[in-house]
C-alpha cells in the first residue's frame, strides 16, 4: 500500500469520526439548554471548548449565542472541524483513496456527503435540527456499517481503524479536560441538581447514558463516570478502550509486515499505563493532569505512526 | 456524402426499421414514457452517487459535475462491428509500425512518402526517443480511434487518439447501469460484454514489462491528481485493475529503477500507464517547472527500467496535420489498402490548400493542429458570419496551425427526450489495446452525443452526452 493511501484513510476515518463526535455534542449543548439549569450560553462554550473550535469562534464571533454556536459547529466552513468541513475531507481523502475502498464503502461516504451537504445548505432552525442531527447520525453509521460488512481485515483495515481511534480517544479526552472539575473527588458523595446537569452533560456527550445505567445502575457519581470514561474496556468510547483498540490493530500491522516499530512501543506503553492503575489513583494524580498526559501521549503517538509507515516523503 | 438526408442508425434514409434495433423498438413498444422518464433520472441519481463526474477546466473552484448519459442505448450490428474492428486493427498496426520507423530509421520520409520538416517541426515529435524501442516494440498500447458514420456502409476515421484516449471508465459504467436498469433487454438481445476490458488492460500492460522485471510485473496507473478532469477515470481503472494509483510525489528514481513509496518502503514499479501528458513527464528532461511527473523517468526508461504507457511522443502519430498522410501510413507498413477512410483534409499549410479553405469557409470544419476537446475549431454551416471572419483572421495570421475538413453529415441515433425518442449526431469511440501478445478491441465503446438538436459538437466540455452502445452476437 502506497505511504499516501495510509494517511488519506487514517484521516478519511479521522475525519468522520470527528463529523459525529461534533453533531453529538451539538446534539448535547442543544438538549441541555432546554432544560434551563445550567447557564445556557456558558455551557455552549464548554460544548465548543470540548470539540475543540472555540479558539477559531472567538475569532469569528464577538459573543457566544445558541444560533452562531450551532452554525459554527455544523456548518461553516471557516471550522475545519465543522460537520460540513469535516465530511467534505473525509470524501476528498477517500477520493484520494478510491482504489483502497470497496465500492459500497465509497458509494456510503459519498451519499453521506451529498445529503448532509443538502441538509446544511442553509441555517438549520431550531425546529429542523433534530432530524438534522439525525440525518447526520445515520448516515456516518452507515458508511461505519458498510466497511465492517465489505472491508477486507488487512493493512486498510488497520489504518481506517486506527484513525478511528486516535480521534475518538482525543474527543474523548477532551470532554473529560473540559468538565474534569465537576468529577472531582469533592462531588463524590452528594450530587446537587446542577452537578446532575453537568454528569448527564458528559455521558450525553459519548450517547452513554443507556449504557452507564447498564452497567453501573440508575444513581450517577461523578466516580463512576470517570471511572466509565476513562478506564471501563467494556465503553466503546472510553479512553482505555480505544488505547487498547489502537494498540490492536497496529499489532495486526506488525504481524502482517513482519516489523515491530517504535509506534508499538508507545501503544503498548499506553495500555500499560491503563492496566496498572484504578481510578483513585488516577485522581490522586489528579484528573486534569492525568487528561493532559493523555492527550500528549496520543499527539506523539500519532506523529509516530505517520512516521512508521511513511504518510509522507 | 452526396445524400441531403441525414443517415439515421435506427431508421435509415427512409424511416425503415433496421435490423441491428429491431430488438430495441419491440421493448420500447411496449414501455411507458413515464417509467422511462422516472428510469432517465435513476440513472442520474446512480451516476452521483457513484462518483462518475469529471471537473471542468477553467473553473475556480473543482466543481464537479456528471457528464449527461441517455438512456437509449446505440445498437451495432456484429456484422458491421467485425469490418469497423478489422478496419482499426490494421490501422492501429500501421501507427505502431509508423512510430517505431520515426523514431528509428524513418524509411517513410526517405521513401519519401511524408515531408521531413513534417516530422522534425512538429511539437509532438520527440527527440528523446531516437534511436530507442520500447519494450516488446510497443508505442501505444492504448488507443481510442474516433470513427464518425454517414451511412449504411460508411464509416471514416475521424481522429486516432494514440496519446492518453480518456472515456473509457464511461463505456465501463454506461454498460453497468444500464443493467442495472433495464435487465429484460439484456436477456431479450445478445449484447457482446464490454466487461473485461479492465482485466485485459492488465494483461497487455503486463504483457509489456521491460527488461529489468524480474517476477509478475507491478502495473501502477499515474494521475496528476484528484483535481484532474478525468480523476475519477484514472481511480476507477487502477480499482477495476487491482493496482496502485501513483501521483509523482510517491515515486522517486533509485537505483535505477521508479520506485514508489509504499507503507513497507520502496517498491519498484514496472509499467506504469500515465495519465500526464510528456511534457509533464520528467522535469528534469522535459518541463522543468512540472511537479506532475518523476525527474529521472525517461533516462530509467532509455535504460530499459520501465515500461512507459503509451510511449513518450506518440503524440507524433495522432496529430492533425500527419492524420492527413494516414492513408499512405497504412498502405506503407501493411502494404494493403485502408478498411477504413479517412475524412478528406486540406493542410493549410499548403498554399493552394489554404487558398481553397479560405474561399470555402463556410461549408467547412477547420481544427487546430494540435487542438483536442473541440475547442479553437471552426464549423463553418453552423457559424455566424462574424464568427466566420474571425476565424478567418486567425486561419490567415498562421496558416501552417491548421487543418479542414468537409462537414460530415454525421449520423443520428435516438435519445430519449420528453416527448419520446428523438435523433440526434453521434460518433464513436472503441477502445483498443496493444501488446506483444497483439491487439484486442473490446467490442463497443463510447458513443459520444450532441444532445442540441441540429449540433455536431459531441464533446463531453461542449454539452455533448453518452450513452451505452451495444455490438450484438449476430
Amino acid at each position: 500500500m502506497l505511504g499516501k493511501t495510509a494517511n488519506g484513510l487514517y484521516w478519511m476515518f479521522r475525519y468522520l469520526e470527528r463529523a459525529e463526535n461534533t453533531s453529538r455534542l451539538v446534539d448535547t449543548g442543544q438538549r441541555i439548554g432546554l432544560t434551563r439549569l445550567g447557564q445556557a450560553d456558558d455551557e455552549w462554550t464548554s460544548v465548543m471548548q470540548s470539540a475543540g473550535v472555540i479558539e477559531g469562534y472567538n475569532v469569528h464571533y464577538d459573543e457566544t449565542s445558541k444560533d452562531s454556536a450551532i452554525d459554527w459547529m455544523l456548518r461553516s466552513r471557516d471550522n475545519p472541524s465543522s460537520v460540513l468541513s469535516t465530511i467534505s475531507e473525509a470524501r476528498q481523502n477517500a477520493r484520494l483513496v478510491r482504489t483502497a475502498l470497496t465500492g459500497e464503502v465509497w458509494e456510503a461516504l459519498n451519499g453521506c456527503y451529498m445529503a448532509t451537504r443538502e441538509a446544511l445548505k442553509r441555517k438549520v432552525s431550531e425546529r429542523d435540527l433534530p432530524a438534522v442531527l439525525g440525518l447526520i447520525r445515520q448516515r456516518t453509521a452507515l458508511v461505519r456499517g458498510a466497511t465492517h460488512g465489505t472491508m477486507l481485515r488487512n493493512d486498510i483495515y488497520d489504518f481506517a481503524r486506527i484513525g478511528t481511534f486516535i480521534e475518538r480517544a482525543d474527543a474523548t479526552a477532551r470532554i473529560l479536560d473540559v468538565k474534569y472539575y465537576v468529577l472531582l473527588p469533592s462531588n463524590f458523595s452528594v450530587g446537587s441538581s446542577i452537578d446532575n446537569v453537568h454528569w448527564e452533560t458528559i455521558l450525553r456527550s459519548v450517547s452513554a447514558r443507556g449504557g452507564f445505567r447498564m452497567a453501573y445502575g440508575s444513581q450517577v457519581n461523578a466516580r463512576d463516570i470517570a471511572q466509565f470514561l476513562v478506564l471501563d474496556k467494556r465503553m466503546p468510547r472510553s479512553l482505555n478502550f480505544c488505547v487498547s483498540k489502537i494498540y490492536d490493530n497496529l499489532a495486526y500491522l506488525g504481524a502482517d509486515y513482519g516489523a515491530k516499530f517504535p509506534s508499538m512501543d508507545l501503544a503498548e506503553a499506553l495500555v500499560n499505563r491503563f492496566n496498572a492503575h484504578d481510578i483513585d489513583a488516577v485522581f490522586e494524580y489528579g484528573l486534569h493532569e492525568y487528561i493532559q498526559n493523555v492527550l500528549t501521549s496520543l499527539r506523539q503517538l500519532g506523529g509516530q505512526i505517520e512516521q512508521d509507515y511513511r504518510f509522507y516523503e | 456524402m452526396s445524400d441531403t438526408k441525414i443517415f439515421d442508425e435506427m431508421w435509415g434514409r427512409n424511416e425503415t426499421l433496421r435490423d441491428p434495433y429491431a430488438g430495441f423498438q419491440s421493448w420500447f413498444e411496449g414501455e411507458d414514457l413515464k417509467r422511462l422518464r422516472a428510469k432517465q433520472r435513476e440513472a442520474e441519481e446512480v451516476f452521483r452517487l457513484t462518483g462518475i463526474t469529471f471537473n471542468v477546466y477553467g473553473r475556480s473552484e473543482a466543481e464537479e459535475r456528471l457528464i449527461p448519459f441517455d438512456i437509449i442505448p446505440r445498437v451495432i450490428s456484429g456484422r458491421e462491428w467485425q469490418k469497423l474492428s478489422k478496419g482499426i486493427e490494421q490501422r492501429v498496426r500501421a501507427i505502431n509500425a509508423f512510430l517505431h520507423d520515426i523514431y528509428n530509421r524513418q524509411e517513410i520520409i526517405k521513401a519519401g512518402r511524408i515531408p521531413l520538416e513534417m516530422i522534425t517541426r512538429n511539437e509532438a515529435f520527440l527527440p528523446h526517443m531516437m534511436g530507442m524501442c520500447p519494450p516488446g516494440g510497443i508505442y501505444t498500447h492504448i488507443v481510442g480511434t474516433d470513427l464518425v458514420r454517414t451511412g449504411d456502409d460508411q464509416f471514416y476515421v475521424l481522429e486516432d487518439n494514440a496519446r492518453t484516449p480518456s472515456g473509457v471508465s464511461y463505456m465501463l459504467e454506461n454498460r453497468e447501469t444500464m443493467l442495472q436498469m433495464f435487465p429484460e433487454l439484456f436477456s431479450k438481445n445478445r449484447v457482446q460484454p464490454v466487461q473485461n476490458y479492465p482485466s485485459d488492460l492488465r494483461r497487455s500492460l503486463a504483457a509489456c514489462a521491460p527488461p529489468a522485471c524480474d517476477g509478475p510485473p507491478t502495473v501502477a496507473v499515474l494521475t496528476p491528481g484528484i483535481y484532474n478532469s478525468a480523476y475519477f477515470e484514472h481511480a476507477f481503472l487502477a480499482d477495476q485493475m487491482g493496482v496502485e494509483l501513483v501521483e509523482g510525489h510517491d515515486l522517486r528514481v533509485v537505483d535505477g529503477r521508479v520506485v514508489m513509496r509504499t507503507t513497507r518502503g520502496y517498491q519498484p514499479i514496472d509499467v506504469l500507464y500515465r495519465r500526464i501528458d510528456d511534457d509533464f513527464l520528467d522535469p528534469l528532461n522535459f518541463n522543468p517547472e512540472s511537479a506532475l511527473g518523476v525527474p529521472g523517468i525517461m533516462d530509467v526508461y532509455r535504460a530499459g527500467g520501465i515500461t512507459i504507457a503509451n510511449a513518450p511522443g506518440t503524440g507524433i502519430a495522432d496529430d492533425k496535420a500527419i492524420y492527413s498522410y494516414m492513408p499512405e501510413i497504412v498502405e506503407f507498413y501493411t502494404g494493403e489498402k485502408a478498411i477504413l477512410e479517412n475524412v478528406p483534409t486540406w493542410r493549410c499549410s499548403e498554399p493552394d490548400s489554404l487558398a481553397y479553405v479560405l474561399d470555402n469557409l463556410s461549408e467547412l470544419v477547420v481544427k487546430e493542429v494540435h487542438g483536442s476537446g473541440g475547442y479553437g475549431m471552426l464549423i463553418g454551416p453552423t457559424s455566424s458570419k462574424k464568427e466566420i471572419e474571425a476565424f478567418r483572421a486567425k486561419l490567415t495570421s498562421r496558416p501552417s496551425n491548421y487543418i479542414a475538413q468537409p462537414t460530415l453529415a454525421l449520423s443520428t441515433v435516438p435519445i430519449f427526450t420528453k416527448a419520446g425518442l428523438a435523433p440526434r449526431h453521434v460518433d464513436l469511440r472503441p477502445y483498443v489495446l496493444c501488446s506483444p501478445d497483439g491487439i484486442n478491441i473490446t467490442p463497443g465503446g463510447l458513443t459520444r452525443v450532441a444532445l442540441q438538436k441540429g449540433s455536431l459538437v459531441v464533446n463531453s466540455s461542449q454539452g455533448g452526452g453518452t450513452k451505452d452502445t451495444w455490438v450484438l452476437e449476430d
